[in-house]
């Protein structure tokens, strides 16, 4: 495993806020998501678009009351995502699994936030 | 390693060029450069012309209602209030209008070329976007006049001075007197490859009245299309309430509706040597309407009795084009929907960019059951084949080719 590199100070990156870095030739996006930061390379395993480059969005709910009926939909502020900008793939920030599918999922580094600083490990 | 460099995606500018960046490298790694990519079925956002396109509207009052009305879609309660952008998440869309070009050449031609060269495609049939939807106008004349317009325009501007660039020119289906007229005036002009029909239209392709263009096109070697399309105000789609339905129903009921009608009437056998196109309707439904039609025509040939052969034996013979390529968890369907299609010389590469599902070239390239010379010929040779073009790499290749000390031609 190679060496930790640092990529940004933690005050850099805000509560929600994206940034995506070119480590050599590889691009990854640091994400800061409910306090902790999350790192994940900047292809889609749909079609290699550039994920970490689009909206985060929350996940869509049908809201379904007790007799099956339907009443409205609703965003799921609690369950948000990074949605890739070229298809509309949605993946759990989180984790890095499709919103649906968790076979699909973006390829995850390690990170640590030690002394102000933020790394990531490739 | 030296210090990584930073992007804050939040604060960019859209660029066509940087959006497609990862495009960019698939191409080089899969070695683009050495073959030609042609696109059968890509689009631009001709809104953003309208008024250059209004002005070639023959019609004054037409013209000053164009001008006055605009082309673009209405909001969330109107018959087109499609979110196919899908909210802004797919954020071209959005951010395409405010990108940045130079005065020359057309914003069109220079936004074209870039998405182009990012994907590595040399040569792209284009279409426009809001204006296929004429076709469901209950106006006919302002139908005919649009397409008119649209044609004139575009072969002025764009396809006279871009080899690079061509078009299948939009009939006005609802006149098929007007189609005869425009297929007389602009078969012959440079970067028109054939004609273009949306599926949208509510007369039968078997109609007597469009026997005399299917004659004139067969005649002139001019392939037909019938370009896959959805409208929520069709009575059955209008159950449906989210777009992916009215989406994934709509681009390819009318068109299975077109191709059963088009065999059951015999078509192929009155018009042997007309080339018919099957765009953007994926692939999915071509083995479904094969045995579908094959199963139904052997109990019944008495319903299509011009039919020599099977159906599917006809529809083998067609064209279609890639995209939306259904990204199936069962590549063995896959592989044999190419099989039945009979794709490796049938099949022709499109990305319908910029549209939400559009397909990068990689999605034909990196098929495990194709050798090089299958993908090769899906992403440009049948294209080539079908439409007579000559062999031409885009100038970005061609530089990267002379570096490299490549002099061989493209194959």
């Amino acid at each position: 495993m190679s060496e930790p590199v640092l990529v940004c100070k933690s005050d850099d990156l805000k509560e929600g806020a994206v940034q995506v870095f070119a480590i050599g030739d590889i691009e990854i996006g640091v994400i800061r998501h409910k306090g902790n930061c999350v790192a994940y390379r900047n292809v889609c395993p749909h079609q290699g678009g550039p994920v970490c480059d689009g909206r985060l969005m929350p996940q869509v709910e049908d809201v379904i009351d007790p007799n099956g009926l339907f009443v409205c939909q609703n965003f799921k502020e609690d369950d948000m995502h990074i949605v890739c900008p070229w298809h509309g793939y949605e993946f759990k920030i989180a984790t890095g699994e499709h919103a649906v599918d968790p076979n699909v999922r973006l390829k995850k580094y390690e990170i640590t936030e030690r002394g102000g600083n933020i790394y990531v490990t490739l | 390693m030296s210090k990584p460099m930073a992007r804050n995606v939040t604060n960019e500018g859209f660029d066509t060029t940087a959006h497609l960046r990862n495009a960019a490298a698939q191409a080089a790694k899969r070695g683009y450069d050495d073959f030609m990519i042609v696109d059968v079925d890509a689009h631009h956002y001709e809104t953003e012309a309208f008024s250059e396109i209004a002005d070639y509207i023959d019609d004054p009052v037409l013209r000053r209602e164009a001008k006055f009305q605009g082309m673009s879609r209405g909001g969330i309660a109107s018959m087109d209030g499609s979110y196919q952008e899908m909210t802004g998440r797919v954020i071209r869309y959005p951010e395409r209008k405010n990108e940045k070009v130079p005065p020359e050449p057309h914003r069109d031609i220079t936004l074209m070329y870039r998405w182009m060269d990012a994907m590595g495609v040399d040569v792209a049939c284009m279409f426009p976007t809001p204006m296929l939807n004429i076709v469901t106008c209950p106006r006919i004349e302002v139908e005919v006049a649009l397409a008119r317009a649209y044609n004139r325009w575009l072969c002025d501007n764009i396809l006279k001075t871009e080899n690079r660039l061509k078009s299948m020119l939009y009939l006005p289906f609802n006149d098929p007197a007007a189609c005869v007229d425009i297929v007389e005036k602009f078969g012959d002009k440079p970067g028109v490859i054939g004609f273009m029909v949306v599926a949208t239209h509510y007369r039968s392709v078997h109609d007597n009245a469009y026997m005399k263009l299917y004659s004139m096109l067969q005649e002139r070697n001019l392939p037909l299309a019938f370009h896959a399309a959805y409208t929520w105000s069709d009575k059955q789609l209008s159950l449906t309430n989210r777009f992916m339905a009215v989406h994934a129903l709509g681009f390819t009921w009318h068109n299975m509706l077109h191709m059963t009608n088009w065999l059951v009437n015999g078509m192929p056998e009155r018009f042997p040597k007309l080339k018919l196109i099957w765009i953007e309707s994926g692939l999915a439904w071509v083995p479904f309407l094969m045995q579908r039609l094959d199963n139904e025509f052997m109990m019944r040939t008495s319903d299509a009795p011009l039919l020599k052969r099977k159906p599917s034996d006809y529809m083998r013979e067609m064209y279609y084009t890639s995209q939306p390529m259904e990204m199936v968890d069962n590549l063995e369907a896959l592989e044999v929907t190419f099989k039945m299609m009979n794709a490796k010389t049938q099949l022709l590469y499109s990305s319908d960019y910029p549209h939400w599902d559009m397909d990068l070239p990689m999605t034909i390239y990196d098929l495990p059951f194709l050798d090089e010379q299958g993908k090769r010929d899906i992403l440009g040779g049948n294209a080539q084949r079908l439409f007579n073009l000559e062999t031409a790499l885009a100038p970005g290749k061609l530089e990267r080719r002379a570096k490299r000390g490549v002099k061989a031609a493209a194959g």
